[in-house]
């Protein structure tokens, strides 16, 4: 029987005649760039070719030769492999690139969510113990927000008080350190360390960076000394070792490196060593690991809170805007020492008063907000900006969000933002914390 | 044994191979890969030329790899993964040849656009249909060679035919992919790669297996080179050019054979696989006749370190000493089969050694076919019978030393691959020696590991893309050899030289650019006679581009440079590239004063005479070799000889 090409469903083996020559082949999905008058096709050789349609016969050998199935939504379920030790690790998916893993047949992507198909990938995680999933979001991480932390939180909360050896958290990379400071502010009084962890390259590649990062995450969280949210990602981009970075003080400053994740104006806590498997300290200011029952859980999130940048050009009617809206709160992203233009100090007075919290952390990333400098911070400070010391403006957003989420008192949220909780702030910065740049010698 | 004399008689070694190729219903499938001359690689702006300096201060990176699933193919994928886990792998990075796109580090760019149409071209002049939208794939490669464990490859057009004596030979399909890295080393528990050459565009053109001859292997490959040379938009010297084989014959496999670097060796590639097909199926058939049954052959494997407490094998001691063990197996029923000689210096012995090498990564093994040898002692073999319960007289045993997870897999490796040889000939994917002969590789793979590229966008070809590949399309091999005959009234021999060489494309643009004035029979036979010479004597011939010949080539014609003077000054800059071409014309250059020849020659006849007076028939040789060497190849030979001519007989009287 002949069909046209829109008769033809993926799946579908086809045999196509055009211009004299015939080619066989499964009809994939299109993808999001192919033009619409295209089929294409997998030939035996599992090579993928687009074919027009224009002018061509095609005949269907065989419909749905091969099931292609849309990703359905399911429940979040549990999965459970017993491991070589007593130990328990519970793996906590919420989805990103460290979980993704490609269907041969069809080359989609989907998530891998049970603990079997995490151990297909990285068998060496048996060996420390037994391994349960926990399916909770198939999320890309900018899709990320607060409702989401707090579930996370909840989860790790559940988790912690009913009897596990090590908590994992797999997430996309990209919001990795907006979650790992979120956990770090709604969970306290850790008994053991929350190890979030991501992948740089998705976990079908054979050279994925997902099974060391994984490894080190597990070995982290069981053996650590401290209670703190952290992030394990690559120290560097060769397969040597693992960083374990403050979940407060991590950014991840490369679009695509494995070794994108670094603290900024801290040390790193830890490192974990891949041929040894073993965990080196590295910084000897942490919390340590307080008992189980001493855990404090205050998970909510302010979602009116923005996270602006300044610039030249900053027109203050988006601070005005916010207020109108209702916001609670802003971060300014600053420039240099904690700087807007002195065109904002009129809109930044009214938000104050207003009840609006504003705070100012520094675009330069590295070093710190200082606002008594120049004219234009002390301004600021006098009309009520909160400085945000060395905090990213990430952690402050964060910080920010999490305060007005939990505490109703403006004044105590205005202390709380400035003073230390959890080593979000760092007092002192030694020379050697700002990285050295190739300067071509 | 009876079947060793048959097998002996059977087919000379070293001589040539009568075999009826008809008879044996051979069948070749071959694949050409030919790195494109594109100004950046496939998927990043990286240059497309090969690092020459030292790797001191280069980036190194070490990786793993991992494998997942049995995209391999049908072999035990747990092997696979135990095997590779452990092997690290060290990069070598250097700037300029390489960016983050090399190291895994970014995403690929987008499909570069001159080599899509430069493959486009070449796919239309072996009338081959352009798909209509290319997909990257990426194809699953876990030895290291590509940072990714994948090669990014596309088909870009499909069918198509070329001509040959014997009949039409299909073309199945034509890709474009990235080259992979360079091995540099192996240091056992590491693998060292250069990743300079990871990414350069390769056109890859796979024909049907529809040759039937080696002989027809040879000028298949010889005329897809050449049409690939034609579009003067291909990379020139070794390395740039490799062919693939399929190979089977009838009752055989089809075995993969992969990397023959010199197209003269495909013939010889080919013979030597037929011969090793019909060695494994006399293997076979002996086996049968001893009766031997698969599941007579035991999965066991024995420490036999104790064995050797004593032992006099400074291979075995030596490894012992390091805390090593020994281990062993026995395959029942194999006992002599293991020296039969498969290949010219390659037993059967040597093919389960390959096995143990690939899958164990152990140095290989030492079988009782070949003891007693190394320092092991026929007694020692005699215990080795004993302890495994093994009959000396009918069964083979194979002993591997190392650490034990190395033997434990090699040995499987042995166990499984001998009981391949009841079955037959195993499908596998073999490397190519430098002798001709093969070696196993890995298991072939299947389609399975296949998926798509999703970094990076199909692209769809269109009117302006074809427009553009349309200027690369090659002239056909066979109007090329008429012009070159009647246009350029080159013989016939030489326009076959021509051919054949990688330089066709020069001399096209070398007579247009020097019309009358140099004659196209030199420029044809310093492409093909004069530089294969050079190359000959060992010069790197490589170096020498178009511009440098065509500046040679202007000296000449102004009179600056002679012949030999052109020779000389290719020789030297081939040699060492860093010199300024100017400088080295200058050096050879002929706007010698002809008094200065006239000079050198009665100096050399002045501070010679005696000898002159004395040997008068040998004066013009002496006198000749003295000046030219005196002269080292400013003057042209011709004008020398000349010279030395007339002086000789105003000086020493008429006759020379």
């Amino acid at each position: 029987m002949d069909f046209t090409g829109s008769q033809v469903r993926p799946g579908d083996l086809v045999r196509i005649f055009k211009d004299g020559y015939v080619i066989e082949g499964i009809v994939m999905p299109l993808t999001e760039y192919s033009s619409k008058d295209l089929l294409v096709i997998k030939l035996s050789n599992g090579y993928n070719v687009g074919i027009s349609i224009a002018g061509a016969r095609i005949e269907v050998i065989k419909e749905r030769y091969i099931n292609i199935e849309e990703l359905t939504a399911e429940e979040p379920r549990v999965s459970f492999v017993r491991g070589m030790s007593d130990k328990l690790i519970s793996v906590i998916s919420t989805g990103g690139t460290i979980v993704s893993k490609v269907e041969y047949g069809t080359g989609a992507v989907k998530p891998a969510i049970t603990a079997e198909e995490l151990l297909e990938f990285v068998p060496e995680l048996k060996d420390l113990g037994s391994i349960e999933v926990v399916d909770l979001f198939r999320l890309l991480s900018e899709n990320m927000d607060p409702d989401h932390w707090t579930a996370i939180a909840n989860t790790v909360a559940k988790k912690l008080n009913g009897g596990v050896d090590g908590i994992v958290v797999t997430h996309g990379t990209d919001t990795m350190s907006y979650t790992a400071s979120a956990l770090a502010f709604a969970l306290r009084n850790l008994p053991m360390p929350i190890a979030m962890v991501g992948s740089q390259r998705s976990s079908d590649r054979p050279s994925s960076d997902a099974a060391l990062n994984l490894l080190s995450a597990a070995i982290t969280s069981l053996n650590a000394p401290f209670g703190e949210v952290v992030v394990v990602m690559h120290g560097v981009i060769s397969d040597s070792y693992s960083l374990v970075h403050r979940g407060v003080k991590v950014r991840k400053m490369h679009s695509s490196r494995r070794d994108a994740f670094q603290s900024i104006n801290d040390l790193p806590l830890a490192k974990v060593d891949y041929s040894s498997r073993k965990l080196i300290m590295i910084n000897s200011r942490y919390i340590k690991r307080c008992t189980k029952g001493e855990l404090i859980v205050m998970p909510k999130f302010e979602k009116k809170v923005a996270l602006v940048k300044a610039y030249p050009g900053f027109n203050h009617e988006i601070i005005d805007f916010l207020v109108d809206r209702g916001y609670r709160g802003i971060v300014i992203e600053g420039t240099g020492l904690g700087h807007i233009s002195e065109s904002c100090i009129s809109s930044i007075r009214r938000a104050v008063e207003d009840d609006v919290i504003i705070a100012m952390a520094t675009q330069a990333i590295f070093g710190r907000v200082n606002m008594n400098v120049y004219t234009t911070g002390r301004r600021l400070l006098l009309s009520g900006v909160l400085p945000a010391s060395d905090m990213l403006p990430e952690t402050a957003y964060v910080k920010l969000s999490w305060l007005l989420g939990n505490f109703s008192d403006l004044n105590e949220v205005r202390g709380l933002f400035t003073v230390n909780l959890v080593h979000e702030i760092n007092e002192v910065h030694e020379e050697r914390l700002f990285p050295k740049w190739y300067h071509g010698l | 044994m009876k079947l060793m004399k048959s097998m002996k008689n059977d087919y000379s070694l070293s001589g040539t191979m009568d075999f009826n190729y008809d008879e044996l219903g051979l069948r070749v499938g071959l694949e050409v890969h030919q790195q494109l001359d594109t100004k950046a690689k496939l998927f990043c702006k990286c240059s497309t030329k090969l690092y020459e300096g030292s790797f001191e201060g280069v980036a190194r990176i070490e990786r793993y790899l991992r494998v997942t699933k049995s995209e391999i193919g049908e072999v035990d994928p747990a092997a696979v993964f135990e095997f590779m886990k452990g092997k690290k792998i060290i990069y070598l990075a250097p700037s300029n040849h390489t960016c983050g796109v090399e190291l895994d580090e970014e995403p690929p760019h987008e499909l570069n656009r001159e080599a899509l149409e430069i493959a486009l071209g070449i796919a239309m002049g072996f009338k081959s249909k352009v798909v209509d939208e290319v997909h990257v794939m990426r194809k699953i490669v876990v030895d290291g060679s590509n940072t990714t464990g994948f090669q990014r490859t596309a088909i870009i057009a499909l069918g198509g035919e070329l001509d040959d004596d014997e009949g039409i030979v299909r073309i199945q399909t034509i890709c474009l992919e990235e080259d992979s890295a360079r091995k540099i080393d192996d240091l056992g528990d590491a693998v060292v790669y250069n990743l300079d050459r990871l990414g350069i565009p390769l056109i890859e053109i796979a024909t049907a297996p529809d040759i039937k001859s080696p002989e027809q292997a040879l000028r298949v490959a010889s005329k897809i080179g050449l049409m690939l040379r034609l579009t003067n938009k291909v990379k020139r010297g070794l390395g740039t050019i490799r062919q693939d084989l399929n190979i089977s014959i009838k009752d055989g496999a089809k075995i993969e054979i992969k990397g023959v670097q010199r197209l003269e060796l495909l013939p010889k590639v080919i013979m030597y696989e037929v011969l090793r097909q019909l060695k494994l199926l006399e293997i076979k058939n002996e086996l049968i006749r001893r009766g031997v049954r698969e599941e007579d052959i035991q999965d066991r494997i024995y420490d036999v370190t104790n064995l050797f407490r004593d032992t006099k094998s400074r291979l075995i001691s030596g490894n012992v000493s390091k805390g090593y063990k020994v281990y062993a197996a026995c395959l029942k029923g194999f006992k002599g089969l293991l020296k039969l000689e498969l290949q010219p210096g390659r037993r059967f012995g040597t093919e389960l050694s390959d096995y143990a090498r690939q899958w164990g990564g152990t140095s290989g093994i030492i079988h009782t076919d070949e003891l007693p040898a190394y320092g092991i002692s026929h007694d020692e073999v005699l215990e080795l019978y004993k302890y495994l319960g093994a009959n000396i007289e009918s069964d083979a045993i194979v002993l591997t030393v190392g650490p034990e997870d190395r033997c434990i897999n090699a040995l499987r490796a042995v166990i499984n691959r001998a009981k391949e040889a009841l079955r037959g000939i195993p499908k596998e994917t073999r490397a190519a020696n430098e002798d001709g002969t093969t070696r196993y590789m890995r298991p072939q793979p299947g389609a399975a590991r296949m998926y798509p590229e999703t970094d990076v966008p199909p692209v769809k070809i269109d009117e302006h893309i074809i427009k553009e590949a349309l200027k690369y399309v090659p002239k056909d091999p066979g109007s090329v050899y008429d012009e070159l005959v009647r246009k350029y009234s080159l013989s016939q021999e030489l326009s076959r030289q021509l051919l054949r060489s990688p330089y066709i494309t020069y001399f096209y643009e070398l007579v247009q650019e020097f019309g009358d004035e140099i004659p196209p029979q030199y420029v044809a036979s310093l492409l093909t006679i004069h530089i294969g010479s050079l190359r000959n004597e060992g010069v790197p011939v490589e170096n020498l581009s178009i511009e440098v010949i065509k500046h040679a080539l202007n000296a000449l014609r102004q009179g600056r440079l002679s012949r030999d003077g052109v020779i000389n000054v290719l020789r030297e800059y081939a040699l060492d590239n860093r010199r300024p071409i100017s400088e080295l014309i200058e050096k050879y250059s002929t706007a010698l004063d002809i008094k200065y020849i006239y000079d050198a020659v009665h100096r050399v006849i002045d501070s010679n005479i005696d000898e002159l007076v004395k040997r008068k028939d040998k004066a013009f040789n002496i006198v000749m070799g003295r000046v030219m060497n005196e002269l080292r190849g400013k003057a042209d030979g011709k004008l020398v000889a000349e010279v030395v001519k007339k002086v000789l007989n105003e000086r020493l009287g008429h006759g020379y």
